[in-house]
């Protein structure tokens, strides 16, 4: 695989932006995220308000695929309700491990679908997850 | 000029033919195996497959005769007798056996177990337990910002609580080579007893375990040419006798009665089970191939090759080596970070250049932390790695920063 197709211009823009990476004095909730076998390492800050994602944020290590990936989400999610939260963790995990995804739902990802590339990469996969798995938890509790 | 040894292992052959380069500089992790060991173990196969020291017909004491021959030409290789050579399924394997075998049999609480924060896992975890079993403490020496072991920290740690040290003679991280020689010393002078973990060390440096003194030495074979899931235990004959074994069923027993047991003598009483025969076999095809080339001249190749990456890699602004500037106390590992960037990605991006190289904690967490980094990069030589492999890598390794959008300053 091409290096510009899993580094995109999206991927790289947002990999080093760092926006979204600071704490939240008002946080709601915490969770950390982890892939041991690489070494990224999260904690992802949500402030939910009445079933609102109010506001979110991370700290932590993560290469650029996963730093991009918590990036964009946070950008996404940001105003959302929990319910369109989950649903759009949802679809972005089916489009990275490769299930059909259809082509209204791929637009709901918005600069999200800039990862699909990590679809070819089994050894990235995970990196590009693994923010999208923490905020299913995070959202559970 | 040096031979193209590459010439010898098809694996180098057959990633050729895709057409594209391949560079494997994660020798560290494991090394590609040349036709002598294919062949050894393909033939032991199709010729001479039985369970050794059980059948009375020919083809069982054939197999015998592979499986004893090969202790023999391991013990030769250090310099140790045949029985005090151990067969084990790596060095994990190894140190396990002596942590449950004598740590957790002769410690006592009060005791200490020495071993450095540059240790792998595999040589920490079990004394970890051991620690905890017994009450015995575990003490650690602390590496410098060169990865070197201050003379302090030995000296100053090695008392007569210390019953074993355990140390990496090369560490698989940083490359750097510990002064075993100084430290078994001493620690004998203690009245403890030494354990090196010669996974990194056995493969590249020549070995003389009498010459050393050391107490134990465990390594694995698919370091140095050979099959996985085969290693040693070696051990000073007059301790092994004293150890019983972890690893019990067929094969290691003078007698067996309802209610009692009497192992054989060391070193068949550790080797429970059918052993490893053909993995056994191929290490005495990787020992014979590297004695060849002669154990010198592979340390003399891997030290130009390691001075040439390190003159390298320094011309790039956006590397930060860790560990020994000196390229002659370190051994063919090369752990660094680039700037801004994740190891992982640094990984992902040379690959698509055709080299392997490590990205990770390299199962060493306790030394990452104690050097404040998260993960590194690592590259690790073998003495069938050339110059211009080391000139294409770091020409990858300058292109990173801008696969992933970091511009240059």
């Amino acid at each position: 695989m091409e290096m510009n197709e899993l580094y995109t211009d999206i991927v790289k823009e947002y990999s080093i932006s760092k926006h979204n990476q600071h704490n939240l004095a008002d946080a709601s909730i915490r969770v950390p995220g982890k892939n041991p076998s690489c070494g990224d390492e999260i904690e992802l800050e949500l402030k939910i308000d009445d079933g609102i994602v109010v506001d979110a944020a991370f700290t932590g290590i993560g290469c650029a695929i996963s730093r991009a990936s918590v990036t964009i989400m946070i950008d996404l999610i940001k105003g959302k309700t929990v319910a369109e939260s989950k649903e759009l963790a949802d679809i972005f995990l089916k489009m990275a491990t490769r299930e059909d995804v259809c082509e209204t739902d791929l637009e709901k990802l918005e600069d999200a679908a800039a990862l699909q590339g990590v679809s070819n990469m089994p050894a990235r996969v995970k990196c590009a997850t693994m923010p999208w798995h923490t905020l299913c938890r995070a959202l559970e509790e | 000029m040096t031979r193209d040894y590459k010439k010898d292992f098809p694996l180098f052959e057959n990633r050729g033919k895709r057409g594209k380069p391949f560079i494997y500089f994660d020798n560290a992790a494991t090394t590609q195996k040349p036709r002598q060991v294919i062949d050894t173990v393909r033939d032991y196969y199709e010729n001479t497959t039985a369970n050794p020291h059980r059948g009375a017909y020919a083809l069982s004491n054939e197999s015998t005769e592979v499986f004893e021959s090969s202790r023999q030409a391991v013990a030769d290789f250090i310099g140790a007798k045949t029985e005090e050579i151990v067969f084990t399924g790596g060095t994990t394997e190894a140190i396990n056996l002596l942590s449950l075998s004598f740590g957790a049999v002769k410690l006592k609480e009060g005791d200490v177990i020495l071993i450095s924060i540059a240790e792998h896992h595999s040589n920490l975890l079990p004394w970890q337990r051991v620690a905890r079993v017994t009450g015995a403490k575990l003490r650690y020496m602390y590496v410098d910002k060169n990865g070197r072991i201050p003379r302090e920290e030995w000296e100053q740690k090695i008392t007569n609580r210390t019953k074993i040290v355990a140390l990496g003679h090369i560490s698989n991280v940083l490359g750097s080579i510990n002064p075993v020689s100084e430290i078994i010393k001493k620690a004998h002078e203690a009245g403890a007893v030494v354990l090196l973990d010669g996974a990194q060390s056995v493969p590249h440096i020549k070995i003389d375990v009498k010459e050393l003194d050391v107490d134990f030495l465990a390594f694995s074979a698919h370091k140095m040419l050979g099959p996985s899931g085969i290693g040693v235990l070696y051990g000073k004959y007059e301790l092994l006798k004293d150890l019983q074994p972890i690893k019990i069923g067929g094969g290691i027993v003078e007698e067996v009665t309802e209610h009692t047991v009497r192992y054989l003598d060391p070193p068949w009483r550790f080797e429970g089970g059918t052993p490893n025969v053909e993995g056994a076999a191929g290490l005495k095809a990787a020992i014979g191939y590297l004695q060849g080339i002669g154990m010198d001249k592979i340390s003399e190749i891997e030290n130009d090759l390691t001075r040439y990456a390190l003159d390298k890699m320094r011309e790039l602004p956006e590397i930060e080596i860790y560990g020994a500037a000196d390229s002659n106390s370190r051994a063919g590992i090369i752990s660094f970070n680039i700037k801004d960037v994740h190891p992982h990605d640094a990984a992902t991006i040379l690959d698509s250049y055709g080299v392997a190289i490590r990205a990770g904690h390299h199962c060493a967490q306790p030394l990452m932390q104690h050097l404040g980094v998260h993960s590194t990069c690592r590259i690790s030589l073998y003495f069938y790695n050339t110059r211009e492999e080391i000139d294409l890598a770091v020409a990858a390794l300058g292109k990173v920063r801008g696969v992933l959008g970091y511009g240059d300053e």
